[in-house]
């Protein structure tokens, strides 16, 4: 409680100052839309902000599943061969550098498929902190366990999996918070580069739409659904990272006083 | 004559660095002895220790295991125990990575658990637990796998003496039961005329085994002994051993 009520005090004064600037400059809504319109705008443009946000959210969704299931399984393989791993690592790197909104156009032109290409570049962007994450977990195991593991004649698999794996499992759960967030904003700036109109469209062509139309209220209202949703991503992932570790990580242990 | 169950003959170690740390070791490791390492802090005793369990290679002499080389445990300095298993589970893990059946991996483990006298100490984890019996988990880890020789590296060093005194006689009760060899690591004269029937005194590094001391004390060995007049005679003997293999470096 002592953790929530300070902040949650903090934004409900900052709403009431945007509100009551808002009403006393007479700020027209199509330049600064006071959050109670946002919110009823919210209300009533619920059915289509609702579906364009599963939309956004399933492509970002989606890309974190992926960016879990190749990042974990790549590390494990770099951790297998030193060899791979020099020879992988540094594609890797590049793909994390390069902008996505750079090469976002060219996925979208090879890619047929919209909702295909837009999951690539959501997974580009999330893939890499839980690929370089891991890869140090996996190789931060305690050196005398190591030295036992040889002395009992453990093999690859064991080693990997009674070891290695649930070593660098804070290092990945680390990893995967960062990712969580970086595929929300992945899927929203891919979706912006390929502008898709039509029905089945994210949250970020809502916004593109509503600026076109000058309903600026709306796009408030798209914008705050992008914020929320990454903030509940960001929770549910502190909220697993918490659950995996609070037995025994350094991180989840409380002074007890 | 006691069969020598490993042998190290003139083993040297070099590391990658250029540390020279042992130099021209040579030690027999009798079979159901308890046998002490004994040496300034930094003389290349873990070094020796490792290269007995082979964990790693000498740079030149040999060292050979008369009767293979299974049936070998370790005990490092830290507990060295996995954080995220429970201490049942830290202890099952020889037995697993052996491919024992669980149930009865899990009573072995147990068993070993009550052993070190942690029983009801199962489902709790490392953090829960106070350093002694920390490591007296690395103990119950080591035991569980019935070894023929138990390899320890100083694992009393960083305990308070009230727990080192009683993990001393815990651990000589367990040899007593179950006569396993031993070789314990410690710069403590006074331990390794507690525990051993046989002090190896080494150099400062690079390390060699400069004498042996044969402890000649009977077993069971209690807090009587520690206060004993033949208890200072050894302690005595060994510290003027001690100094003097210092002295030589
Ligand atoms: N992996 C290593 N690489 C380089 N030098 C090492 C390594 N391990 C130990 N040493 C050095 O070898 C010497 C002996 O070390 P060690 O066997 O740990 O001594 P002890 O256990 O008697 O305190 C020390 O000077 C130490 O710094
Ligand atoms: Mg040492």
């Amino acid at each position: 409680m002592r953790k929530i009520l300070p902040p949650l005090i903090l934004g409900l004064l900052l709403l009431g100052g945007w509100e009551a600037a808002v009403d006393v400059l007479a700020i027209p809504t199509y330049l600064l839309p006071g959050p109670i319109v946002i919110a009823r705008t919210l209300v009533s443009d619920w059915q289509t902000l609702a579906e364009s946000w599963w939309i956004t959210m399933s492509i970002a969704l989606a890309a974190l599943a992926a960016a879990v299931v190749l990042g974990v399984a790549l590390s494990v393989l770099f951790s297998a061969s030193k060899w791979v791993e020099r020879s992988f690592f540094p594609y890797a790197v590049i793909l994390q550098v390069t902008p996505i909104v750079a090469i976002a156009p060219l996925i979208i032109v090879w890619v047929n498929d919209t909702s295909l290409s837009l999951l690539i570049c959501a997974w580009i962007v999330a893939f890499f902190p839980i690929l370089s994450n891991t890869t140090l977990g996996l190789n931060s195991a305690d050196r005398n366990l190591v030295d036992l593991f040889k002395l009992y004649r453990a093999r690859w698999w064991q080693r990997m999996a009674f070891l290695k794996l649930p070593s660098a499992m804070p290092y990945f759960l680390a990893g995967l918070k960062i990712s969580g967030g970086l595929s929300l904003i992945g899927a929203v700036v891919a979706e912006f580069v390929a502008g898709t109109g039509g029905q089945a469209s994210g949250l970020a062509y809502r916004i593109l739409e509503s600026g076109y139309q000058l309903k600026i209220p709306r796009m408030f209202a798209a914008l705050a659904l992008i914020s929320l949703s990454g903030i509940l991503l960001f929770l549910a992932l502190s909220l697993l990272s918490h659950l995996c570790l609070r037995r025994w990580h350094e991180s989840e242990i409380r002074e007890e006083n | 004559m006691p069969r020598s169950i490993v042998s190290c003959r003139d083993v040297s170690k070099r590391f990658a660095n250029g540390t020279l740390a042992l130099d021209g070791a040579t030690l027999d490791v009798e079979e159901r002895q308890f046998l002490s390492l004994l040496g300034p802090s930094g003389c290349g005793k873990s070094t020796l220790l490792r290269l007995i369990a082979g964990l790693a290679q000498p740079s030149t002499g040999t060292i050979t295991w008369n009767g293979g080389h299974d049936g070998l445990s370790f005990v490092f300095q830290e507990p060295t125990l996995m954080p995220w298993a429970t201490a049942l589970d830290n202890v099952v893990l020889p037995l697993r990575l052996a491919g024992a059946a669980r149930a009865e991996r899990e009573a072995q483990a147990a068993a070993a658990l009550a052993d070190v006298g942690l029983a009801g100490f199962e489902k709790s984890y490392p953090r829960e637990l106070s350093g002694g019996m920390k490591m007296r988990v690395s103990i119950a880890r080591a035991l569980v796998t019935r070894p023929t020789l138990l390899l320890m590296d100083e694992p009393f060093a960083a305990l308070d003496e009230i727990t080192r005194f009683k993990l001393n006689n815990d651990l000589l009760e367990l040899w007593q039961r179950d006569r396993f060899t031993a070789v314990f690591v410690t710069h403590s004269v006074f331990e390794s005329v507690f525990l051993s029937q046989r002090i190896a005194v080494m150099t400062s590094r690079p390390g060699r085994v400069q004498s042996e001391i044969v402890v000649d004390a009977p077993y069971p060995r209690d807090a009587g002994y520690r206060t004993s007049p033949l208890y200072n005679e050894h302690c005595r003997s060994v510290s003027a051993a001690l100094e003097k293999s210092m002295a030589h470096a």
